[in-house]
């Protein structure tokens, strides 16, 4: 008893020093990355955090896979955007309090569309937040007054009172002002899974039949739970619209709804974490790799592919079970089949990397001639030696990863192996 | 709310067809408080049905089921969860992500009133923790607290389902073949921790062992083809003419033997 009670005091130790660690990560990150396009960047990342962590509260938490979640985030933008050309127009409404406008017009467009969305689970569900999905985009369109048309709604933060001088007029200002909802957001989202209503939304994306014999009406969970995760997307929404400025009918779109789906699943569902580093690849994927190359949205659908055949926990779950190997003490062990594997992979992606930019060089930038940088090399898409040294490349990689993955899930077995028997010789006495 | 309610669970003519199949055809049934009564039958009797007449998972074609006197007409699962009743499963329905002790944890909070709060800590439940503990030490899993419900071995699990029906607090207790699938050794213990944790409660088991029912009931109700053939107390069940030649062969091992 006495113990279990050490233990459980020791693990809030633990979790304070991640809260410290994370709210000092928010303070410093700007120090660090000082240039105004990071500074977008980090904004951004605590924006999509928000969202794709309320999104896990459906897809991880409750088992709900929405394909309709821009709807909240949308929503909110909207109604956020507005409020503030309300402040511009003399609203005596501070502008960091906009985001939270969001988060309640959210709540009230869940509040609505809710209790039917929730009426079901599973495949019904999806496919409810579909059709809403669809019904709102459509509306976007024939409604211009409220979302704006083509050009959508813009409006101007720099407005209204400047309580310390703060008129979220440069960029880092308003990183704040993201960073301190980024961090309560998270705190409030970490805090529901531990109540109540929290582990209840677990059980019932574990067996929703058994929910019903326990004395819960298993639609009340997921309503009430679709509704907190709309505040939050809603807040989220709310940011977006300050730090764009403008709100147009794409953030209520089902491909932004996908986004936040395939992220949450890339940075991992099964752990609370997870979407947060969803969100990290989300605004990075956007921003940095869709500039890097054209083919980026091919690479995402291949990693997405990936992952959900080889790792379906997502990074976090890769991260967890290392995490766990080192705890063992088992880590040692492995970094030379991590070090070869790395190197193969390496291989493998050069050579796909070439002919996946070759292809689409030819198809795309033809006009630009025949040749192209990689990586500081210059390939012909013309030319034969190119298409087959890139061919050659990739099926050596090709080899060498299969060769390094036996011999990776090998070793990787045998690890288990000894922590089981660590387990199980700690258990004997 | 009637106080003066005699039975604890009265089913009253109840009947259920599926299409043009009549599978409970006309089933009367007077439960007293306090009473164990173990359902026997062969498969396909009806038995499972009934149970998922009586809580709510299906809905009766006529007839009614009364719970202290209260009708059940239209009432859905979770509601006639609320009024007192709980049944366990068949097929092992527990939440498999989930550890032990959250497991039961879910299974004691609507009752303790916690209902669907978010704005109080689940660690700070320090009634629910404790009615959650004692469940825990009730079933004999306290030795597994933070395995997950997916990870226990059978016999286990089957203890695991028990102790989420109980956890609630539940005046009537359904048991569906508590102990399908166990070996005869596990049985017996099994059996003896249902008798411990269901003391003071009205309990309706199905049961397939015809020893153990026999052993562990008060009373037996004899379901085939939809229909109660006998109620009464074992030994004059097992004596019954009418049952041994509808149901339990000439000796009672045989029905035994035919128990999966």
């Amino acid at each position: 008893m006495l113990q279990s009670m050490q233990k459980r005091k020791s693990l809030n130790v633990g979790r304070l020093v991640v809260w410290s660690l994370f709210a000092l990560v928010l303070l410093l990150v700007p120090l660090f990355f000082t240039s105004s396009l990071s500074q977008t960047i980090l904004s951004q990342m605590g924006i999509a955090i928000i969202v794709c962590l309320s999104y896990n509260i459906l897809l991880g938490q409750g088992g709900m896979l929405s394909f309709g979640h821009a709807v909240y985030s949308g929503m909110g933008s909207f109604l956020a955007i507005h409020t503030l050309n309300l402040v511009s127009g003399g609203l005596p409404l501070p502008v960091s309090l906009v985001p939270i406008v969001g988060g309640l017009a959210s709540v009230l467009v869940a509040i609505m569309l809710g209790w039917v969305t929730t009426k079901k689970a599973a495949t019904p569900f999806a496919m409810i937040t579909l059709g809403i999905g669809e019904l709102v985009w459509a509306m976007s369109l024939m409604f211009p007054e409220f979302f704006g048309g083509e050009g959508g709604v813009s409006g101007n933060r720099v407005t209204g009172a400047r309580p310390f001088g703060i008129s979220y007029g440069p960029q880092i200002e308003l990183y704040y002002l993201i960073a301190v909802y980024t961090f309560v957001c998270t705190g409030l989202m970490f805090a529901f899974t531990r109540t109540p209503l929290g582990r209840m939304l677990n059980a019932v994306r574990d067996n929703p039949e058994r929910v019903e014999f326990v004395g819960y009406d298993t639609q009340k969970v997921r309503y009430i739970a679709f509704i907190i995760a709309a505040f939050f997307a809603g807040i989220s929404g709310g940011l977006a619209a300050l730090n764009f400025e403008i709100v147009t009918s794409e953030v209520v779109s089902g491909q932004r709804s996908g986004a936040y789906l395939l992220f949450t699943f890339l940075g991992g569902a099964t752990f609370f974490f997870g979407p947060i580093l969803g969100a990290i690849m989300m605004v990075l994927a956007f921003v940095l790799l869709s500039e890097f190359t054209k083919a980026w949205l091919l690479y995402l659908g291949l990693i997405f592919m990936f992952m959900v055949i080889y790792a379906p926990g997502g990074v976090a779950s890769l991260i967890m079970m290392n995490v766990r190997v080192a705890m063992a003490g088992y880590l040692r062990k492995l970094w030379r089949q991590y070090l070869a594997l790395s190197l193969a992979s390496v291989v493998l992606l050069t050579g796909a990397g070439a002919l996946i930019e070759m292809l689409y060089h030819l198809q795309l930038n033809a006009a630009l001639g025949s040749t192209l940088s990689f990586f500081g090399y210059t390939l012909d898409s013309h030319g034969l030696t190119s298409w087959l040294g890139a061919g050659a490349v990739m099926f050596v990689g090709l080899v060498l990863f299969e060769v390094c993955r036996r011999q990776f899930s090998r070793q990787w077995a045998h690890v288990h192996d000894c922590i089981e028997a660590d387990i199980k010789r700690k258990e004997l006495p | 709310m009637t106080q003066t309610a005699t039975y604890a669970l009265e089913l009253k003519d109840l009947r259920k067809s599926f299409g043009k199949t009549e599978i409970i055809r006309g089933i009367s049934l007077a439960v007293p408080q306090g009473e164990r009564v173990g359902i026997i039958g062969p498969n396909g009797a009806g038995k499972s049905t009934l149970f998922n007449l009586i809580s709510g998972r299906f809905e009766p074609t006529s007839g009614d089921v009364l719970l202290n006197g209260q009708s059940l007409k239209g009432k859905r699962s979770f509601e006639i969860n609320r009024m007192g009743l709980s049944r366990s499963f068949q097929i092992t329905n527990i939440f498999p992500k989930l550890s032990v002790f959250e497991n039961l944890r879910c299974s004691v909070l609507w009752s303790l009133g916690y209902k669907y709060t978010f704005f109080k800590f689940l660690a700070d439940l320090d009634d629910a923790n404790a009615r959650t503990d004692e469940l825990m030490a009730m079933v004999k899993l306290d030795k597994k607290r933070e395995v997950l419900a997916m990870n226990l071995t059978y016999a286990e699990q089957r203890a695991l389902e028990i102790g989420i029906t109980i956890g609630g607090g539940a005046q009537v207790i359904l048991l569906d073949e508590p102990t399908a699938g166990m070996s005869k050794s596990e049985t017996l213990r099994f059996i003896a921790l249902i008798r411990e944790v269901t003391v003071g409660k009205t309990l309706l088991t199905v049961e397939h062992d015809m020893g153990v029912v026999f052993g562990l009931a008060d009373k037996i109700a004899v379901v085939v083809y939809g229909e109660v053939l006998a109620y009464d107390v074992p030994d004059a069940v097992r004596g019954n003419q009418e049952v041994q030649a509808a149901y339990l062969g000439s000796p009672v091992a045989d029905a035994q033997a035919g128990d999966h």
